[in-house]
């Protein structure tokens, strides 16, 4: 577009801004072309292979397999783990969050706490799992304790649905705390004095004041919660090694099994079904906050 | 925002010098409440890390005597440490790349591509959207390619994961790259730079660079905290990081791997405690001009 204006300017009157034209286009050329090699690419060769046979005939087999009941199956158990997880952790962040919001801005606790949130939410993978295995696994510490005083505790549950739900709860919460503290900073403390002074009680000012302020960024971060919880793979590999009761790890069976031809095209299929999930999640949170935003600044 | 937090530090303190001992007594009663409240959530984010440290330093379970065996351990493994260094390397390449690709593209289409600013803001966003999972089934043709066009001499090396973790890294250094480019007057500074005949490198390097310099640092010990941290790619694409390489020893020796957890915990904890200080103190010399400007 401004190349053609400067190209009809007369020659000569501006020579600078005929180089500059095509000069500012190639400092955005690395980083266009890094992402789109390494983030693109990767991104649309899931979506085409997900159609396709390794030979790169087109074919619909591979979104057929999502239909296969072992993989609704795990679609539906990863569902059931990222709704718990995020509305517990949701609730329990939430009452955190509030805890820390009634103290002091500056104060020790608020302080731990914003800190330590921010540590553990991006905490997983191998050593969280590892944590849960050396505490509440078969020779773990609590396990042990809980053993010397007559409580005969397993640690199998935690290598199933529910231990996966404890676990995920140790990044969730935190999360939640990140994301719901500024929501709760921005309700201001006049909208209850002006609540007060028209004679409203506690009750009514959280009924018709600061509970619909806050429900929209209350979902909205229980949407980024249940995506964060979809996506996850590397706590759930590392705590499970085998197998695939979640999506995730139906996908790792998927790439690394070599004994069935044209399966890592299923791999393709499955990691487009957890892409839709996340998007339409990611999509719905965002259109929240941006709900919100109006209110709680 | 700065607003709203000092207007809810003081109203508190207003109450509590109000004399009349019954809103005085409900305060501390709800303060108690909530101290109790914090004792369960304490419990459960505190019992697995110390668990992680109690397991460590015991021989055999529990009952055994204390030792720092294990964590002697970790220094006589040579295999452990080949992926400790690895991962140390690639949290370095990977915060130099990143920083090479973002900071000067950021400047630039602040200054002369306005138009781009969203553009490169959603694809720098893109990948809290695309899970790393997703991303690592589509980069396994790629890694062919890479193996492929790899010296033999480093084949195999895990070094080339440095090419995916840019892309994961890419959020959480935009956000604090943002934020720092926007406390400063970039357009003002560099023209000032390049009136004075500056070259680009030199506005990029000896002004830019220097004024951004603790989002800057924010910003690599957040990539250097993922990549220490990174599983998904690196286990899937067959590649040996210290997070597999943890994952695998624990099959030979839990204690080891629990103690090489721990200790990379630590660290990571330490680069992450550091960072939210860096944060704290922004330079207000060079904020103050910018906020005047709005």
């Amino acid at each position: 577009m401004t190349s053609v204006s400067v190209d009809a300017d007369p020659a000569g009157r501006s020579p600078r801004a005929g180089r500059r034209v095509p000069l500012s286009w190639i400092g955005v050329v690395p980083f266009l072309a890094y992402v789109g090699l390494f983030l693109l690419l990767p991104t649309a060769l899931v979506v085409i292979q997900a159609f396709g046979t390794p030979e790169g005939q087109p074919t619909l087999a591979n979104v057929r397999a999502l239909g296969e009941s072992y993989v609704l199956t795990a679609f539906w158990r990863s569902i059931q783990l990222s709704f718990a997880t995020a509305a517990i952790g949701a609730v329990l962040g939430a009452v955190l969050a509030y805890i820390v919001v009634q103290g002091p801005a500056d104060g020790i606790v608020r302080r731990t706490v914003t800190a330590a949130a921010g540590v553990l939410a991006q905490f997983g993978g191998v050593t969280l799992a590892m944590a849960f295995m050396v505490s509440v696994g078969n020779q773990g510490v609590v396990t042990l304790l809980l053993r010397d005083v007559g409580v005969n505790a397993s640690g199998g549950w935690l290598y199933e649905l529910s231990g996966l739900m404890v676990v995920y709860l140790y990044f969730q919460v935190p999360l939640m705390v990140l994301v719901f503290l500024p929501a709760l900073d921005g309700v201001k403390p006049q909208w209850r004095e002006a609540t007060e002074s028209l004679g409203g009680s506690g009750w009514a000012y959280w009924r018709h004041v600061a509970f619909p302020l806050l429900t929209p960024p209350f979902l909205g971060a229980f949407l980024l919660l249940f995506a964060n919880a979809f996506a996850a793979y590397a706590t759930a590999a590392a705590l499970i090694s085998q197998g695939g009761i979640i999506i995730p790890l139906q996908i790792r069976a998927a790439m690394t099994s070599e004994t069935v031809l044209g399966q890592e095209n299923v791999a393709k299929a499955l990691a487009l079904g957890m892409v839709v999930v996340v998007a339409v999640a990611m999509a719905l949170y965002s259109w929240m906050q941006r709900r919100s935003s109006k209110w709680l600044q | 925002m700065a607003a709203v937090t000092s207007e809810l530090t003081k109203t508190p303190e207003r109450r509590e010098q109000r004399p009349g001992g019954l809103r005085a007594r409900s305060a501390r009663r709800a303060r108690l409440l909530r101290s109790l409240l914090l004792i369960p959530f304490g419990l459960f984010f505190a019992v697995p890390l110390l668990a992680l440290l109690e397991f460590s330093t015991r021989a055999g379970d529990l009952y055994g005597a204390r030792t720092l065996d294990y964590w002697k351990a970790i220094g006589d493994n040579p295999d452990l440490l080949k992926a400790l260094r690895d991962s140390l390397l690639l949290a370095l390449i990977t915060s130099v790349v990143a920083l090479a690709l973002l900071v000067p593209t950021m400047v630039w289409v602040r200054l002369r591509l306005p138009k781009m600013q969203r553009l490169v803001e959603f694809l720098c966003l893109l990948p809290l959207t695309i899970p790393a999972l997703v991303l690592v089934v589509g980069l396994g043709p790629i890694y062919l390619w890479i193996a492929y066009f790899t010296p033999s001499a480093y084949d195999s090396s895990p070094l080339v994961l440095a090419f995916a973790y840019v892309v994961l890294v890419m959020p959480f250094m935009y956000r604090s790259l943002d934020a720092g480019l926007q406390a400063i007057d970039v357009r003002t500074l560099s023209e000032a730079a390049r009136s004075l005949g500056a070259s680009w490198f030199t506005v990029m390097v000896r002004v830019i660079l220097p004024n951004v310099i603790s989002a800057v640092l924010n910003a690599s010990l957040l990539s250097v905290a993922l990549v220490l941290g990174e599983f998904t790619v690196a286990s899937l694409l067959n590649y040996n990081n210290l997070q597999v390489a943890i994952n695998l020893q624990a099959q030979a020796s839990v204690g080891v791997s629990v103690a090489l957890a721990a200790a990379c915990l630590m660290f990571v904890f330490v680069l992450l405690f550091a960072l939210s200080f860096i944060g704290r103190r922004r330079p207000a010399r060079v904020g103050a001009p910018a906020a005047e400007e709005k």
